[in-house]
Order: structure tokens, then sequence, then C-alpha cells
């Protein structure tokens, strides 16, 4: 289980790997990466992302614990950015390690549902015209009430 | 009277101008201080106009606006989060 918050930019193969090292019972990887997307047709500069440190780590550490303990993981991996990001950039990843390929799907999805609606990140969009905080989704909430049945 | 140190992020934050401040206050709950607040100065109404896309945060947990403040440090308040 590995959370990080960095301004940093991340490899999403070396820490495949990381979650695969010492192991040779893990049969399934999955990963996922997002990343700053120009939903303005051409408008979006950048994309600053502001969080609250020592709430995010321990929000993040949370749903970590939530999804290890709902499925049988070998390991995880959460790493989220902040700061100054271009269009095209990296925001965040998660993977997830199991014995088999259901686990690490679901887990995965899991951890980003609840990562959207429960991480303390905010994103604030500098466009050519000026800059807007982004707005919440009613869809990324109905997303995690998924999980709670 | 508590002492918190009440803390502001995203557009809460630049609505009120400042990311954190401490305040002495005799609330009971989260909305009693921010109803505290917003009569005390026109950029906390403005910040808590819509209290249906504000949420809050007691000791860095998330927290209701009825939660009690008893033995709290730390109150933050924000808009919904949009991270991932």
């Amino acid at each position: 289980m590995t959370v990080r918050v960095q301004a940093e930019d991340f490899d999403l193969g070396h820490e495949v790997a990381q979650l695969t090292l010492d192991t040779n019972t893990v049969g399934a990887v999955v990963s996922f990466i997002g990343l700053v997307r120009d939903t303005t047709g051409g408008d979006l500069l950048a994309m600053e992302l502001e969080h609250y440190p020592g709430m995010t780590e321990q929000a993040l550490a949370a749903i970590d614990a939530e999804a290890t303990k709902r499925w049988s993981l070998a390991g995880s991996t959460v790493i989220h950015r902040y700061g100054h990001l271009k269009t095209g950039e990296q925001i965040m990843m998660v993977a997830t390690a199991s014995a088999h390929r259901k686990d690490a799907f679901e887990a995965a999805e899991f951890l980003m549902d609840y990562l959207k609606t429960d991480a303390p990140f905010w994103k604030k969009e500098h466009l050519k015209s000026g800059s807007q905080w982004v707005e919440s989704k009613k869809s990324d909430e109905d997303a995690k009430d998924r999980w709670k049945a | 009277m508590k002492q918190l140190e009440v803390l502001y992020f995203a557009w809460v934050r630049e609505r009120i101008g400042i990311p954190k401040e401490q305040i002495t206050t005799d609330a009971a709950t989260v909305s009693d201080l921010i109803a505290e607040l917003s009569a005390r100065e026109e950029r906390y109404a403005l910040a808590f106009q819509d209290m249906a896309v504000v949420k809050v945060a007691i000791d860095q947990t998330l927290s209701t606006l009825d939660a009690p403040l008893e033995g709290a440090r730390e109150i933050a308040i924000f808009p919904p989060m949009t991270g991932g």
C-alpha cells in the first residue's frame, strides 16, 4: 500500500514494477492514469491543482485501506500530483495488484470513485480567456454510491 | 470560548481572501461557526451563500455541517472536491 502526494511527475511502468517486485503470486495488475484534458475546445492553457496537505495523505490512505479490506490485494499504489500542470500531463495514477483480475479491476475502480469525491483536491482551469474552478459532478457522487450496497 | 484554526480552500479561500485564520468562538457546530462568520463580514456571506456546495473537515476528517465542534482544533471549509 503506497500513497504519495507530490508535485513531480511519475512513471507508471516503474510503479507497476515495484508492485510485483518481490512476489510471484501476483497474476493481475490494473492501472489507471488521469490526464489534464481540455474540455474547452482549445482554450485551456493549464490546470492548477490545490490540495489540503495533511488531510490529503490521510484521506487517500483511508480509501486505500478500505480497498485492501474489501478485495484480496497483493499491493496498491495511489499517486496524485498537485500544482501547475499543462494539458496532457499526468495528474494521478492508481495501480492494484492481485492474484486474479477481478479483485484488481474492482479495487482500482473503487479507489478512483472514492478518490474523486473524498480526497481534498480542487482543480482550477487556466484558460486564455481567464480562469475558473472545475465544478464537481453529480455522476461522481453516483459512481461512489454504487459501492455502498 | 474555544480557539480554532480555520482553513479555506479553492474558491472559498479566494472569496474570503485568506487561506487560514485563528478564530475564537462559542459556536457549537460548523453551521453555527459559518453563520457567525457570515454575519461578521460580507466576504464570508458571499463564500457561504450556497451551503449545498460547502463541505467541511474537522481535524482533517470529512465531516458534516451539524457536527459538534467540541474538542476540535482544525476546521477546514471548502467546495466539493474535484481531484482524480
